[in-house]
C-alpha cells in the first residue's frame, strides 16, 4: 500500500489536490482538496445587495454568467419580480451561450487531450487521437477555439462581454434587442450548428438528441468509421478503454431545473435515485464544515444560515470546500443529473445500466449541446423586438432570498440575507461544492472521492491516467468550489 | 510577421494561476484574427506550460517549475492571473501550491527572480482586484501594487531580467488582444518601459478612456441621462458609469464581436483601475454633491463641467430627451442638410 499526492491537475479550472491511497493496481481512498481560498462570502458582507451582480460573477469565470444568474435569481426573489417575455428569453439565452461553450471546452480542451498521452501510443486509436486531440498542438485547438470564439460572439450582442456582464439583472437584462441584433445572434447560431454538425457530430443535433438509449447510441456509432465525428471517436475510445466502468458515482442525483419561463424549467428540477425521479426539498440541503479548514459553528447548517469563516488549523481539516449534502446523502449534480431528473430517455437508460461514470457523464455534456442549441434558436426567434427586456424592482431593507439555477456543471445555489438595506450574510453552493466536497461528519466521502475508489492504476504510473479521466469527467470548476 | 521567425529564437511562457477566478484565460481564448494557438505560434512564443492548455499535470509540471527554478531551463515570459495570496498572516497558506508544501506566494517571487520578463494578466495579478475586496479576508495583492500602492509581493524596485517592471495588463477580465499584443510585442522586442503608463500598464490600450468610442456620445454631450439600466441614455450621472475617467479601449477594440459594457447596457465599473474593487459608493450610483457627479471626465476643470454641462442641458434636442429614457430608439435623427452636388 502506498499514499501519494497528485496535483495540480491541469485541464480543471482552477486548483486542484488528490491524495490517493493505493493498494494492489488499484485507487482504495482519495481525499480531494480544494487548495484556494478567496472568502467571496466574506467579502460580500455589508455591500449594498446589487453590488452581489459585480462581486458573484468574479467567483468564477468560467461560470461567471451563471453565477451573475444565480445572484440575479436571489435578487429578483427579494423584489418580487420576474422578467418580461424577451427578459426571460434573453437571460435563458446568454445562460445557455455559456453553458454550451462550457461543455465544448470541456469536451475538446479539457477532457479529450489526455487521450493523446504517450502512455496509450500503442492503442490502435491512438494515431487520430493524438493528431486530432493533442493538448494545443492537435488539429481541434484551432478549430475549437474559433469556432467558440465566434459562437460567444452571443454574448457580445446581449450582454455586452463574456466573461464578467452586469447585463443580467433581477428583472431581465440590460440591452433590448432589435430585429437586427435578433438576426445576428439567428446567424451566430446556425454557424456555430454548422461547426456541432461537420466536426463534433457528423450528423444533425436533432439526430443526436432523438437517440433513445445505449442500443440506439451503438447503432448510430456503427453507421460510420469511428473517426466520423469528435463524438463518435469519444466513443469508440471509451469502449476500448471501458470509460464505462471508471468513476462510478453515488447514484443520486440533483438538478434545480435549468432554463426558466415563468414557473416552468426547461429541463426539470428534481432528484433522481433507484430509477426514479422525486420532488427536491431545498430546506434538505445543508452544508457540513467536518472536514474543511473552517469554523465549524454548530454542525451542519441550510445555506440560508451558513457561516464561513477560515480557520486553517481546524482539526481534521484537508480543504476549502465544505461538504454539502441533500437530507445527509451524497449527490452528483451535472449534465448527466440535469438530463436523467429531466428523464431524457438515452441518459435514463445509460444510467439505469452504468450509473454515473466517465463516459455516461461525458455523453450526457454533448447530448445537452445537441439538446440546448435548438432550444437557442427557437428563443432567438421568439424574441419580439422593440418590446422591453427588463422590469425594475427594488430590493427591501429587510429581506431574505435564494437563487437556484443550473451552471454548466449542474446545481447552482445562492442564498442572501439582507438587514438595513446591506447583506447580511450570502452563502453560495457551487456545483463542483456537490461533487468534490470533501468528508462530512459521518465520514462519508464526496462524489468524487467515491468515484475514484477503485480506480486502476497502472506499473510504473505516478499519476494514474485513469485517475485523471474520472476527475475531468466531472468537468470540475475548483474556483466556484470554495469561491 | 510571416516571417515566423526563423532567425529570431522563440520564447517561451509559464503560466500560473493564483487568488483569481480564471477569467483572463477564458478571455484570452475567445482571442480571434487569429485565434489563440495561432497568434501564439505567430509571436513565436511556446507554451513550457498553461494550467488550462497543457497536457502536463502533477510531477511533470513540478519538474518543469524546477527546472525554471534552477535555471537549467532559461524562463522568457512569467504570467501570473490571479491576485498574490499572502494570508493568514503571512504565511499564503490560503493558496499553497498543489502537489506540494509551499504557497504559491513563494513559489511566484521564486520564478519572478529568473524570468526575462513578468507579466501580471487581470487586474487582480497587477493590483489586487476583486480577490481583496471587503476586508480583503486572504490579505490578496498584486505582483508589484497593493491597490494603488506601489509594492505588491516584489516590491517596488522589482525590474524582471529583462530590466522591465511588471507589465500590468488589468482588467477585470482582460481583453484577448490585450494580451496577445503584448507578448507579439514582447517578442518582437518592441514593448520598452516608456510604453508603460504609471501603474505598468501598456499604454496601447490605456492611452484611451472608454468614454472614446462610447456609442452614448452624443447623449453625454447634452447630459441626456438614462434614468435606469436599459436606456439609452448616457450613464454618468446616475447610473455609476466611469467611462469618462477609466483608461481602457473597450469601446474602441470591442469584445466578443461587437459588444462592450456600455453597448450591453450597463455602466463602465473601471475594472482596469487600481481600486476598483472597492468603491464608497455602490456599483450602479453615482455619487453626488449638490446634484452634480462627484467624478468628473479626465482632465476637465470642474469650473468648466458644470458651466457646460447646464448649457447643454438646455439645449438638449428633444431627440435625445425621448431616446435617453428609452431602450429603444423612439425618435430617430431628423434629415440632414447636406449639401450634395446638384
Amino acid at each position: 500500500m502506498s499514499r501519494r499526492i497528485v496535483g495540480p491537475f491541469n485541464r480543471v479550472e482552477g486548483d486542484l489536490e488528490i491524495k490517493l491511497e493505493i493498494a494492489d493496481g488499484a485507487v482504495r481512498e482519495a481525499w480531494v482538496n480544494s487548495p484556494l481560498y478567496r472568502g467571496f462570502e466574506q467579502i460580500l458582507l455589508g455591500k449594498d445587495p446589487t453590488d452581489a451582480l459585480v462581486y458573484t460573477p468574479r467567483v468564477c469565470g468560467i461560470c461567471s454568467v451563471s453565477q451573475s444568474m444565480a445572484a440575479a435569481a436571489a435578487l429578483a426573489s427579494m423584489q418580487a419580480i420576474a422578467p418580461p417575455p424577451n427578459g426571460a428569453l434573453l437571460q435563458n439565452l446568454i445562460l445557455a451561450a455559456e453553458n454550451v461553450a462550457d461543455h465544448l471546452t470541456h469536451f475538446y480542451v479539457f477532457y479529450m487531450p489526455d487521450f493523446a498521452r504517450p502512455v496509450y501510443e500503442k492503442e490502435p486509436w491512438y494515431a487520430h487521437a493524438h493528431a486530432r486531440f493533442k493538448a494545443v498542438e492537435g488539429t481541434a485547438a484551432r478549430e475549437v477555439l474559433q469556432a467558440r470564439a465566434q459562437f460567444l460572439h452571443v454574448m457580445g450582442t446581449l450582454a455586452g462581454r463574456w466573461p464578467h456582464t452586469l447585463g443580467l439583472q433581477p428583472g431581465g437584462t440590460t440591452r433590448a434587442i432589435g430585429a437586427a441584433e435578433q438576426a445576428r445572434v439567428l446567424a451566430i447560431l446556425a454557424s456555430f450548428r454548422r461547426f456541432l454538425e461537420a466536426c463534433t457530430f457528423a450528423d444533425t443535433l436533432e439526430k443526436i438528441a432523438a437517440l433513445d438509449s445505449e442500443a440506439a447510441l451503438e447503432a448510430w456509432a456503427e453507421t460510420a468509421a469511428p473517426t466520423h465525428g469528435d463524438f463518435r471517436h469519444f466513443l469508440h475510445v471509451s469502449k476500448a478503454l471501458d470509460l464505462d466502468r471508471l468513476g462510478l458515482g453515488t447514484g443520486r442525483f440533483l438538478s434545480y431545473g435549468a432554463y426558466r419561463f415563468d414557473e416552468t424549467h426547461t429541463f426539470k428540477r428534481g432528484v433522481f435515485e433507484g430509477g426514479r425521479a422525486s420532488a427536491l426539498h431545498t430546506a434538505d440541503i445543508a452544508e457540513d464544515h467536518a472536514s474543511s479548514w473552517l469554523v465549524r459553528g454548530g454542525g451542519p447548517s441550510h445555506p440560508s444560515r451558513g457561516l464561513t469563516l477560515p480557520d486553517p488549523d481546524a482539526p481534521g481539516g484537508y480543504s476549502w470546500c465544505k461538504a454539502p449534502r441533500l437530507r445527509g446523502a451524497v449527490v452528483e449534480v451535472g449534465a448527466l443529473a440535469r438530463q436523467v431528473v429531466d428523464g431524457h430517455p438515452l441518459i435514463m437508460d445509460l444510467v439505469a445500466k452504468g450509473g454515473g461514470n466517465a463516459r455516461n457523464r461525458v455523453i450526457a455534456r454533448l447530448l445537452e449541446i445537441a439538446r440546448i442549441v435548438p432550444l437557442m434558436e427557437a428563443w432567438a426567434r421568439s424574441i419580439h423586438p422593440r418590446e422591453p427586456c427588463c422590469y425594475h424592482g427594488s430590493t427591501p431593507a429587510e429581506a431574505e432570498g435564494e437563487g437556484l439555477i443550473e451552471a454548466a456543471r449542474g446545481a447552482l445555489g445562492h442564498w442572501i440575507q439582507v438587514r438595513n438595506g446591506r447583506i447580511l450574510n450570502y452563502q453560495i453552493i457551487a456545483p463542483t461544492t456537490w461533487n468534490f466536497s470533501p468528508r462530512d461528519m459521518n465520514g462519508q466521502p464526496g462524489v468524487c472521492e467515491q468515484a475514484l475508489i477503485g480506480a486502476p492504476v497502472r506499473a510504473g504510473e505516478v499519476e494514474p491516467v485513469a485517475v485523471q479521466h474520472i476527475v475531468r469527467s466531472f468537468d470540475p470548476c475548483m474556483v466556484c468550489t470554495v469561491h | 510577421m510571416q516571417e515566423r521567425a526563423a532567425d529570431r529564437r522563440r520564447m517561451n511562457l509559464l503560466w500560473l494561476q493564483s487568488g483569481g477566478c480564471g477569467g483572463c484565460t477564458l478571455s484570452l481564448m475567445c482571442a480571434e484574427s487569429p485565434d489563440l494557438v495561432t497568434a501564439l505560434d505567430i509571436a513565436g512564443v511556446d507554451l513550457l506550460w498553461h494550467p488550462s492548455l497543457s497536457e502536463a499535470s502533477g510531477t511533470e509540471f513540478h519538474a518543469i517549475l524546477e527546472s525554471v527554478r534552477t535555471r537549467r531551463e532559461p524562463l522568457d515570459i512569467l504570467c501570473l492571473e490571479g491576485s498574490v495570496i499572502r494570508g493568514p498572516a503571512g504565511t499564503g497558506r490560503f493558496h499553497m501550491l498543489s502537489g506540494s508544501d509551499r504557497s504559491m506566494k513563494d513559489a511566484v517571487a521564486e520564478l519572478a527572480a529568473v524570468a526575462s520578463h513578468v507579466v501580471a494578466i487581470g487586474t487582480c495579478a497587477a493590483f489586487g482586484g476583486v480577490t481583496a475586496a471587503g476586508d480583503n479576508p486572504t490579505d490578496a495583492c498584486g505582483l508589484a501594487y497593493d491597490g494603488r500602492r506601489a509594492g505588491g509581493l516584489l516590491g517596488e524596485g522589482f525590474r524582471s531580467r529583462s530590466g522591465l517592471p511588471v507589465i500590468n495588463v488589468s482588467g477585470c477580465p482582460v481583453h484577448p488582444g490585450w494580451v496577445v499584443e503584448t507578448f507579439l510585442q514582447l517578442a518582437f522586442g518592441t514593448l520598452k518601459a516608456a510604453d508603460l503608463d504609471a501603474f505598468g500598464r501598456p499604454r496601447f490600450y490605456t492611452d484611451h478612456l472608454v468614454h472614446h468610442g462610447c456609442t452614448r456620445n452624443e447623449f453625454y454631450e447634452f447630459k441626456a441621462s438614462a434614468q435606469k439600466l436599459c436606456q439609452l441614455g448616457c450613464m454618468m450621472e446616475n447610473l455609476g458609469c466611469m467611462g469618462t475617467q477609466v483608461h481602457a479601449d473597450c469601446n474602441i477594440r470591442l469584445w466578443n464581436g461587437d459588444g462592450s459594457c456600455t453597448r450591453g447596457g450597463y455602466p463602465c465599473i473601471s475594472c482596469t483601475e487600481p481600486g476598483f474593487e472597492e468603491l464608497d459608493h455602490p456599483f450602479l450610483l453615482t455619487p453626488k454633491r449638490a446634484g452634480i457627479p462627484i467624478g468628473l471626465p479626465t482632465d476637465m476643470p470642474k469650473a468648466w463641467f458644470v458651466a457646460l454641462a447646464s448649457l447643454s442641458k438646455a439645449a438638449t434636442p428633444e431627440r435625445l430627451r425621448q431616446n435617453a429614457v428609452a431602450d429603444h430608439v423612439k425618435v430617430p435623427p431628423s434629415r440632414g442638410q447636406l449639401r450634395h452636388k446638384k
